[in-house]
């Protein structure tokens, strides 16, 4: 029992820690991507209108919500295609998303959710100022990349 | 106002909501992390010849009687039969020492005699020796209750490490209470989110395949965070654990836990 308990991945420090070193590799491969300071936008009615980068991919958007090192969104949210990824239930669930809210409500809930709710526990996936003790691998970095943010709209808008 | 001043307002309201003070409650019903798991490491941790930690209590055991340093004492030789000496002691701790007048938790507390009693050079926190030590003599109280004291110079120990408890860190923008305060019970990935106490520790942990302190844990549930870790034994550190044991009211000890 213990040997099967224990190489049960699928326990959240424990990928975090696996989280943390992919992280250190794909920053060195990638860096450009990664280190990008958030660019500005404008927030109107509870909504970005403009898109941040090039039109959204749903597929690599589905990549980004569901990979331990960049979105880890089914740590707090369960979705509707999942492949069996024990999702978490602190967040509501996504099936019907899309439907519920548009482009440009679904873009600033990713970029900033504290400007939807300011006590929201969702991380804001685009946004380093007002963030205390950052690790210093991801100091100065957002979640996402704007392109992944867009992916990550376009894959959102899609959950119908 | 121009929707830029707004959004700027609402940034200052953010940044000034972190800094209202929080007033220390403690989870109510107040449940043991061991609730939270299965049967199987119920029945662990329950099992003193199948409990993995065991094995590193039996190292304290060995290491209670063993003489060390220049002047070729053992704990026991001071302290005796550690089922009388040690009895309930873990439950006050951490405590504020009177020599230094400053929070110390038990690691420490055995640090102290170890290098001004024994005469021998300190442990390093984490090693398997003090970690079977402190495992060893907080056995000593399973199963009583946490008696906490957080009066007199203990306070201000006790204040910061409950703004600590409270403030959002890492990239993840999380403060301990939002997960084990206000969501536990629920799940975060595959995980059940307990009420974070620290009863259990020094324990064994099926994820480390290893026995670890709790300021291990807190570096665990920091990185899982993206935020900065400090070392074990750093002065934060302490303040948190001083918070939590009195966030865990009359809970048992349980040393030597066991959880996934
Ligand atoms: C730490 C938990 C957590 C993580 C991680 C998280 N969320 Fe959320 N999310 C929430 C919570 C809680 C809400 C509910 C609204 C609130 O409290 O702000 C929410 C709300 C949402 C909503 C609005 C849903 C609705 O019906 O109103 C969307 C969309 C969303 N999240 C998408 C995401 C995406 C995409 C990711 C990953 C990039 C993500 N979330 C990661 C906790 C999280
Ligand atoms: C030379 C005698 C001596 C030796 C050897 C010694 N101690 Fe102590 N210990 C004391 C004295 C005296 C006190 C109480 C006074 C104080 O606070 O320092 C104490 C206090 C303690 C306490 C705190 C008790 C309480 O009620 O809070 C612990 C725990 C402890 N010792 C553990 C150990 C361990 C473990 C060892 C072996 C590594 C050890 N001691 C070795 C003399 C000794
Ligand atoms: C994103 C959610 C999250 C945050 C934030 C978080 N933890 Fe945890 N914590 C967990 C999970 C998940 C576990 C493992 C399951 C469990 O035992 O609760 C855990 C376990 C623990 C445990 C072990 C409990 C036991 O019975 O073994 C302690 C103690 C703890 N956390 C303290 C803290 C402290 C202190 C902080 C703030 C510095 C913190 N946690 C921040 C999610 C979190």
């Amino acid at each position: 029992m213990i040997q099967k308990q224990s190489q049960r991945r699928g326990s959240f420090p424990q990928r975090a820690a696996i989280t943390a070193a992919a992280w250190g590799i794909g920053l060195m491969a990638g860096a450009g991507v990664l280190a990008q300071t958030p660019q500005a936008y404008q927030v109107e009615q509870g909504e970005i209108r403009a898109a941040l980068a090039d039109a959204g991919d749903p597929v690599r958007g589905r990549a980004v919500v569901l990979s331990r090192e960049s979105g880890n969104c089914f740590l707090c949210h369960a979705f509707p295609d999942a492949d069996g990824a024990p999702p978490g239930n602190l967040g509501p669930e996504m099936s019907g998303v899309g439907a519920r809210m548009n482009a440009g409500q679904l873009r600033l809930r990713v970029v900033d959710s504290a400007r939807v709710n300011a006590q929201s526990i969702m991380p804001a996936y685009y946004r380093i100022e007002g963030l205390n003790r950052v690790a210093a691998a991801y100091r100065g970095k957002p979640l996402l990349s704007a392109q992944q943010v867009e992916d990550v709209v376009a894959y959102l808008a899609q959950l119908k | 106002m121009s929707l830029r001043r707004l959004s700027l307002g609402l940034f200052a309201a953010l940044v000034a909501g972190t800094a209202v003070a929080q007033t220390a409650v403690r989870p109510a019903p107040l449940k043991s992390g061991i609730e939270f798991t299965g049967a199987e490491v119920r029945a662990l941790q329950n099992d003193e010849f199948a409990n993995p930690a065991m094995l590193w209590v039996l190292r304290g055991t060995a290491l209670w009687t063993q003489p060390a340093g220049k002047d070729n004492r053992s704990c026991a030789s001071c302290h005796g039969d550690a089922t009388t000496g040690m009895k309930s002691v873990a439950t006050h701790y951490p405590q504020i020492d009177k020599s230094s007048g400053s929070l110390i938790n038990l690691e420490g507390r055995i640090q102290q005699c170890r290098e001004r009693r024994q005469n021998a050079s300190p442990l390093k926190y984490e090693s398997e020796e003090l970690l079977g030590l402190t495992a060893f003599v907080r056995m000593q109280s399973r199963g009583m209750p946490l008696a906490i004291s957080i009066d007199g110079p203990a306070r201000a120990y006790f204040e910061r490490g409950r703004d600590f408890y409270y403030k959002r860190v890492g990239q993840m923008n999380l403060a301990c209470a939002h997960c084990h305060q206000d969501n536990w019970g629920k799940k975060l990935g595959p995980e059940i989110i307990s009420q974070g106490h620290g009863n259990p520790y020094p324990g064994y942990r099926l994820e480390w395949q290893t026995m670890g302190s709790l300021h291990r844990r807190f570096r665990s549930c920091l990185s899982g965070v993206r935020a900065e870790m400090l070392p074990q034994g750093a002065p934060e550190y302490l303040d948190l654990e001083l918070y939590l044991a009195w966030r865990s009211g009359n809970l048992p000890v349980e040393t030597p836990g066991v959880r996934r």
